[in-house]
């Protein structure tokens, strides 16, 4: 861990989050992961809850959270997060609890997991990348996928007529009563990366003030798979897939029900 | 249901599956998941009646598939933590456990089986034995696995399954039936006595005084999945060398040997007393351990016996163990009822015969 740089006559305005540890990134460029690992980092931080909190690691690019967030990290089995994590919090209900997933994890083979730790309200924070591709294993439809987009099992782009179309998560768990906070953010500019992290501080409070599920869907890059150039991913993000995935909160609780 | 007195000479009436909650409480376990599925519903029914009141956690999953999961994170947080179910729900439940193998997590998991495949039926069956004791899931590992025969046993061999669990950080299975599960019986609910108690500072909760730590069971870099794999398969070979348990039944002098586990065992030891009342010399190996199963006792006991009866509620698995431990396969003799318990009459009849009597 490197001490900040000590310049004459001058104070740090921008530091490394305590949580985040000082390693080179491996995802690759203008990948989104990096940028918001380092919003988990930083709200981790804020309520100082470092050394109380259990993260929950995911299959896919999402599983390598254990290298970059500095707290105890367990792997959760394909789409389980939710499941994992609910277990860790049943045992520890005074630790903070999170699980970070992709789109194949959550919205596809987790489905399930995901709807009922939502609808137990299961006082859990949830982060979500949506990325619409399966990033590790190449670049397959996900769940997320747009209509007409080319991924490596949809060759020919993307037909609701067989594959069905692109499952909108944030608003579809908004709609359960477990459910205490529910947004959708993207980090393609500075202005929605402080958005986002307003959306993450919202989350954890949820849970701080035993609120029930919290979750924040990123709309993400997958620049490697989607075979674009960074900027180019990041303005596919602004554009068509913030259109069919419209920023903002869907649900927002004020007070707890299971007082 | 009464909760377990503290009188070590205290019988209770109860239901195998009811010993099985009780034996997980007095062994500290106070977190407990699971699905609806026959013929085990009477051990979710009183966790969800008594955990509350012990500060404990009863929680209904969504399906055995999240169950596992729950129990996945709980033992993570370094709490003692049981399921129950049978076939179909315990298949649900490979995935998690091969993940809990590769994490080096205990649990306790028990098997309340059922008729298969598939849907099968809800007669007692010892079909399970194969997923039970040759991993399940994928990629290579072993549950340790226990084959109550009594209510008694019930009770003692899930405190056990816990201890064993936490000794090696490995998942641990009750094998049972319909029959132990809701046969009753009196037992008596001796104290809880640890044979372990395994400290867990691989627990995650939260890294407050020591650096971050990790529980997970992938392993890319280098050769760290091999060096992984040669770590669990020396563990398993401790727990072979160490752990294997057996009752010697009657053997004294006995030509005829019955191996059988569980139900098949129960009911054996009445036709044991019967044959030995006309005066044939049968007598039985009971293995109360399935994996690590007691290859030693079979190998010596082959070569003292003419026959070896094994006699199984399948259609014969146990049985190629029983074959693995000794060459003398011919003394190989098998007695399999597939979905139903044989009845002490039909296993008489094999004794005499083979013992070269009429009837």
């Amino acid at each position: 861990m490197s001490a900040p740089v000590k310049v004459p006559f001058s104070k740090a305005v921008y530091t490394r989050p305590r949580s985040l540890v000082d390693v080179r990134s491996h995802f690759c460029p203008g990948c989104h992961h990096g940028t918001i690992h380092k919003i988990v980092a930083e709200c981790i931080d804020r309520y100082d809850l470092r050394e109380k909190t259990i993260g929950v690691a995911c299959v896919g690019c999402a599983v390598f959270l254990y290298d970059y967030i500095d707290v105890d990290v367990v792997e959760a089995p394909h789409g389980r997060a939710p499941a994992v994590a609910t277990g860790v919090k049943r045992a520890q209900p005074d630790k903070f609890v999170f699980t970070y997933q992709g789109d194949g994890d959550l919205a596809a083979i987790g489905t399930s997991e995901i709807i009922h730790a939502a609808n137990r309200g299961e006082n859990l924070s949830v982060i979500f990348v949506n990325n619409t591709t399966y990033g590790m294993t190449g670049g397959q439809m996900a769940p997320t996928t747009m209509l007409g987009q080319k991924t490596s099992t949809t060759p020919y782009g993307r037909d609701f007529r067989g594959d069905g179309y692109p499952i909108r998560m944030a608003e579809l768990l908004a709609g359960l009563e477990g459910t205490a906070y529910s947004a959708r953010v993207a980090v393609s500019t500075p202005a929605q990366i402080r958005k986002a992290k307003e959306s993450v501080r919202k989350a954890f409070e949820m849970q701080i003030g035993g609120m029930g599920l919290s979750i924040v869907e990123f709309l993400s890059t997958c620049p490697t798979n989607w075979g674009m150039k960074p900027l180019d991913a990041q303005k596919r993000v602004l554009g068509e897939m913030s259109e069919y995935f419209p920023l903002g909160v869907f649900k927002e609780r004020k007070q707890a029900d299971f007082a | 249901m009464s909760t377990p007195a503290s009188s070590p000479s205290t019988r209770i009436l109860t239901k195998g599956n009811e010993a099985i909650c009780l034996g997980a409480v007095a062994a500290g376990c106070r977190h407990y998941y699971g699905y609806p599925i026959t013929p085990q519903n009477d051990i979710p029914e009183y966790m969800a009646a008594h955990l509350p009141a012990l500060g404990g956690t009863f929680l209904q999953a969504e399906s055995e598939v999240a169950t596992i999961n729950f129990i996945l994170g709980t033992s993570a947080s370094g709490k003692r933590v049981m399921t129950s179910s049978s076939g179909p729900g315990i298949s649900l439940m490979q995935e998690g456990l091969s993940y809990m193998a590769g994490s080096e997590l205990p649990a306790v998991i028990v098997n309340i089986s059922r008729s298969g495949p598939g849907l099968g039926g809800i007669a007692p069956s010892q079909g399970d034995y194969f997923q039970a004791v040759k991993g399940g899931g994928h990629g290579g590992y072993r549950l340790i696995v226990l084959a109550p025969h009594s209510v008694q046993e019930m009770y003692t061999l899930t405190m056990l399954a816990f201890d064993l669990a936490d000794k090696y950080r490995t998942p641990a299975m009750i094998l049972g039936d319909a029959i132990v599960g809701q046969m009753k019986e009196p037992f008596v609910a001796s104290p809880y006595d640890p044979s372990s108690t395994a400290e867990k500072p691989w627990a995650l909760t939260g890294c407050a005084g020591r650096e971050r730590q990790n529980l997970k069971s992938l392993h890319l870099k280098d050769n760290a999945i091999e060096v992984h794999n040669w770590k669990l398969h020396e563990k398993y070979e401790r727990i072979r060398n160490e752990e294997a348990r057996a009752e010697s039944y009657m053997l004294d002098g006995a030509t005829i040997a019955i191996v059988a586990f569980g139900t098949a065992a129960r009911v054996s030891k009445t036709a044991i007393q019967w044959a030995r009342k006309e005066g044939i010399a049968v007598g039985m190996l009971r293995p109360i351990t399935l994996f690590p199963f007691p290859g030693r006792e079979v190998f010596e006991l082959a070569r003292k016996v003419d026959v070896l009866l094994v006699i199984e509620m399948n259609t014969g698995q146990m049985v190629e163990d029983v074959r693995q431990c000794t060459p003398l396969h011919d003394r190989i003799a098998f007695l399999g009822k597939p979905c139903a318990m044989p009845t002490p009459e039909e296993i008489l009849e094999r004794i005499r015969t083979l013992a070269g009597r009429k009837g």
